[in-house]
């Protein structure tokens, strides 16, 4: 049977580039869509009304929202290249890590750069707690899924890269080498593996879409005290 | 398999804990259930979940699972051969998950936000939200029904479980605000659902009474200062 896969994106979702880097790890053929987010096509609309983001999958026509059910589903799809593990306790654990980035390290993380002074020192204190649980789960492994990427570390991956911007923007040091060894390693590694390299979006772009983005959170925060 | 090998922490009127606990019903699995008492966590539950320190903690051959929608997978996965709690085709299990995201992320929020809503004018957008919700809900559950009883067909599945179990503290928030906000006129499937999975054998013996909530809830409101907020 032809598969039709599309993946509806823009251009710097870091939540699109999960199924962008889960559909090249498995070799999958698929269309890309990009959105402009100020002029959502009728499609998106469409195929995600609940949330009207990307990133949508669509595979054979039946659309699937939320990046984390798509690379589930992904997985259980296509079985070449598992992301999760067979061991029932290992996916398991595996789910609660990416769930625990998702919920606790990017607001954390993002409450650090956009806040200034004793706020943000404020600011870096769960932020290094929660990196410093990361830090425990990559004792004795080179990535989160073990010797190869899998679920964890399509899931935590983008945030390594954001963070190594966010770091330029602020002039800030978060992931210290020193204090996480480990976590600076899989940072390096992660973006160094053939597939993810040749997909970030560009890095000149992202510092001005992110630099505005915080000059504008702290003006918003400003002005609502 | 020896009933101290399955271990499940929790608290009689958390929603999550009672996720858990269905779960184990439907594959019919003997655990002890440890109580933690409100207020205080015992030395078990820190050391099991040190990230979240919270309820419902699941604890097989010593090894902990947290989180109550992945204990619930995890319970469908580590006991394949009892009834199916996921469904089987990756679509139905991706829209499911979908949902129970959507119920956790979205509206589980806006029904402890009437909760916690200060003034007639937040209390009323709170309840418009829930209704909302519902809506939405309505629609998924006719998709994922076809027609049958539950969002996982003939046997009430992860969908149902995700959220049925807020239909406990649904009923005390209707109690307590004199509303009607789960209407068999505007959501016809869902009320007739909720009276179904509230029957089903795997829920009944752990869905609380709502009589006994409603008490729990006043204590906990009174104490709100002090209470550590239900499960996560």
């Amino acid at each position: 049977m032809a598969e039709e896969v599309k993946l509806f994106r823009t251009w710097s979702s870091p939540f699109a580039l999960r199924v962008v880097w889960a559909l090249k790890i498995k070799g999958i053929d698929y269309e890309t869509i990009f959105e402009d987010l100020s002029n959502k096509s009728p499609s998106l609309l469409q195929y995600n009304p609940v949330y009207k983001k990307v990133p949508v999958l669509v595979h054979n026509g039946k659309p699937i929202a939320e990046s984390l059910v798509i690379l589930e589903y992904i997985d259980e799809t296509w079985k070449q290249a598992p992301l999760l593990p067979e061991d029932p306790h290992e996916r398991a654990t595996a789910r609660f890590w990416a769930k625990f980035g998702e919920d606790k390290v990017l607001s954390s993380i993002w409450s650090v750069f956009i806040k200034q002074g004793k706020e943000q020192e404020e600011a870096m204190v769960p932020a290094l707690e929660n990196l410093k649980f990361l830090e425990e789960e990559l004792k004795g492994k080179k990535f989160f899924g073990g010797e190869t990427i899998g679920f964890v570390d399509l899931a935590l991956g983008w945030l390594g890269n954001l963070i190594s911007l966010l770091e330029e923007i602020v002039g800030l040091k978060v992931v210290d080498g020193e204090k996480f060894p480990l976590l600076s390693a899989w940072m390096q590694d992660f973006a160094d593996a053939p597939i993810i390299k040749d997909n970030w979006p560009p890095r000149d772009r992202m510092i001005v879409k992110f630099q505005a983005l915080r000059d504008a959170t702290i003006v918003a925060a400003a002005a609502s005290k | 398999m020896a009933e101290s090998e399955i271990k499940l922490l929790g608290a009689w009127p958390s929603p999550f804990v009672m996720r858990a606990r269905i779960a184990l019903n439907i594959k019919s699995i003997d655990y002890e259930f440890h109580q933690e008492k409100l207020g205080s966590k015992s030395q078990l539950l820190l050391e099991s979940n040190p990230v979240y320190k919270k309820i419902p903690v699941l604890i097989h051959d010593q090894k902990p699972i947290c989180e109550s929608l992945i204990i619930v997978q995890y319970v469908d996965e580590a006991w394949s051969s009892g009834p199916s709690i996921l469904p089987s085709d990756p679509y139905d299990r991706a829209i499911a998950r979908f949902w129970a995201a959507y119920i956790d992320d979205k509206w589980f929020p806006s029904l402890s936000g009437l909760a916690k809503a200060q003034g007639e004018e937040a209390k009323k957008a709170a309840m418009d939200q829930v209704r909302e919700g519902f809506l939405l809900l309505e629609e998924a559950f006719g998709k994922c029904s076809k027609g049958k009883d539950f969002f996982g067909g003939d046997r009430i599945g992860y969908l149902d479980i995700a959220l049925g179990c807020f239909l406990g503290w649904l009923r005390v928030s209707e109690k307590m605000n004199g509303v009607k906000l789960l209407d068999a006129a505007k959501t016809p499937g869902l009320a007739g659902w909720a009276d179904k999975f509230c029957g089903d054998d795997a829920v009944k013996d752990v869905m609380p009474e709502t009589d006994k909530l409603t008490e729990f809830a006043k204590i906990l409101f009174q104490a709100k200062a002090n209470a550590p907020p239900p499960a996560n």
